[in-house]
């Protein structure tokens, strides 16, 4: 094995041996000292990942949190040094990992942080002005082809995980909010986050895949519903905007 | 090639809870930001740096490029960095001599390399792609050590001399980083700065560390950039300036980020020595 083979190898897994031929200055092997690069990998690790799931964290208390954390990053070590994006596999790990079995809810919280993160850091574009819309006869607003904002996410869950989000992220206003679909989108510079009524995931597929409004919708969807909460969020964005 | 445009004045690491601060700046006169950081497509933390560019120099500091590292360079992360780098069109660009990358995991912390012939040629290689690559003349930072490789055959200072020779790179001295490798390596500070090629430095960096046990009743110093500059570390700085003028000086505090005063006036008694060294 190479030398920095070895010594990677040796960063993230305790029962690793030290890498050979580091000592400190009195000629002794150095362990003790290999151990700050071990430290401080696994705290820049937990804390990126923290730093993107807090509500998670505090969930589960920051003891657990770390250890878990841990756990995630020798299995899915960072392959970018871009940190902002490190952990997006943390949602699906958490689903899959056997000691947060009890609690369903908690892969759905951290999917909703993880779709806040990049909505926070996906391309800027300006919001499609709903009135745009407002003049179009009804079979002119059908075949009407929208572009979803490159910000937008819709997620769909199972358990009360946007309230038990609110509740966490200092948003009461969403304390309430039944399972079911939940829109994420930054139509500035700020991130917003909504319950959506059924359907708005499927109609912004289709739409993202070229269908018209008319045929996005799905059946036994509420239209008038789903487009006041796509326009309302400002889900769509600009047509000919450069960056979308 | 660019070259440098950072004034040999005081900046510090800019975060973001210290955007408002801004507005009064103090004795700050630059700031610097990780690259790695702003590698995003859009949204707030663009639009923050896409303000502060206008109001003040940036220099781009990089922490993941890993130029030390024994395999290539990652060429979308070199894309990532040029990308940034024409948006910003910092004062400065630079990156340390370190690896934090290998076989596509990265680390995310700045690792250690032997000082031989081989590591040499490489890093001289990877320091002149990066050049290439992003058109400009980059600085080479030295690291903060904590153990010894025993296969190394040349001193730090005749290494990142010789890649600057080689490469036509210029030196980012971090005194801080010195002052803790002279510590935990029993060797001496002073020593090493009157080795350093110091007409090459484009820019210092002053941190805090902490002081944890080695284990063997002596002081282990660890680089956290979480807390003032020690004063053994102000009085080297001083020497350096006293010897070579005012430079470009950095007051690095990337974790307990104190409020924007504590760290003003950090800056603040960087400038006062620089103003010092003019005035004499």
């Amino acid at each position: 094995m190479s030398g920095q083979g070895a010594f990677a190898g040796a960063l993230l897994t305790p029962e690793a041996p030290r890498p050979a031929h580091l000592s400190d200055p009195s000629g002794t092997r150095a362990t003790r000292r290999f151990d700050v690069y071990r430290n401080n990998v696994t705290v820049a690790l937990t804390e990126a990942l923290a730093a993107a799931f807090p509500v998670v964290q505090r969930l589960v208390g920051e003891a657990y949190f770390a250890a878990m954390a841990r756990e995630f990053a020798q299995a899915h070590p960072p392959r970018s040094p871009v940190m902002a994006t490190y952990g997006a596999d943390l949602p699906d790990w958490i689903e899959r990992f056997p000691p947060l079995a009890a609690l369903p809810y908690m892969p759905e919280v951290a999917r909703i942080e993880q779709a806040r993160r990049e909505a926070s850091q996906a391309a800027d574009a300006a919001p499609l002005d709903p009135r745009a819309l407002a003049g179009l006869p009804p079979e002119a607003l059908a075949a009407a082809h929208l572009h979803p904002h490159p910000a937008v996410r819709v997620l769909r869950s199972h358990h009360p995980a946007l309230a038990i989000w609110g509740r966490n992220a200092d948003r009461p206003d969403l304390a309430q909010s039944p399972p079911g679909e939940v829109l994420v989108t930054r139509p500035g510079l700020a991130v917003k986050i909504c319950a959506a009524p059924t359907g708005t995931a499927k109609t912004l597929q289709a739409l993202a895949q070229g269908a018209s409004l008319g045929a996005a919708l799905p059946a036994g969807a509420d239209p008038s519903a789903i487009f006041a909460c796509l326009f309302g969020a400002g889900a769509f964005a600009q047509p000919g905007d450069p960056e979308t | 090639m660019q070259s440098s445009s950072l004034p040999s004045t005081a900046g510090i690491g800019f975060k973001s809870q210290h955007f408002d601060d801004l507005a009064h700046p103090g004795a700050v006169s630059w700031l610097e930001i990780h690259a790695e950081n702003y590698m995003v497509e859009g949204g707030p933390r663009l639009a923050m740096l896409d303000e502060l560019r206008a109001r003040f120099p940036i220099s781009v500091h990089g922490v993941g490029l890993s130029i030390g590292g024994e395999g290539p360079l990652d060429p979308a992360h070199l894309g990532r960095l040029k990308r940034l780098i024409e948006r910003v069109r910092p004062a400065q660009f630079s990156e340390h001599l370190a690896w934090s990358t290998h076989e596509g995991a990265y680390f995310s912390d700045l690792l250690p390399l032997p000082y031989t012939p081989d590591t040499l040629e490489r890093v001289a290689a990877h320091v002149d792609e990066v050049q290439q690559r992003l058109g400009l003349c980059m600085l080479l930072e030295n690291p903060s050590s904590y153990l010894v490789f025993e296969e190394s055959t040349l001193s730090e200072t005749e290494f990142l001399a010789e890649v600057a020779r080689r490469t036509g790179c210029r030196l980012l001295l971090d005194i801080n980083n010195v002052f803790i490798s002279a510590s935990n390596l029993g060797t001496s500070a002073q020593a090493y700065l009157a080795d350093y090629p110091v007409d090459l430095v484009g820019e210092i960096h002053l941190a805090g560390y902490a002081e944890e046990d080695d284990g063997q009743g002596g002081p282990l110093l660890i680089d956290t950039h979480g807390a003032p500059v020690a004063d053994p570390v102000w009085a080297l700085y001083a020497d350096v300036i006293a010897r070579i003028g005012p430079r470009p000086t950095l007051i690095e505090w990337d974790n307990e980020v104190p409020d924007f005063p504590t760290l003003e006036a950090e800056a603040a008694r960087a400038a006062q020595l620089m103003a010092r060294r003019r005035a004499a």
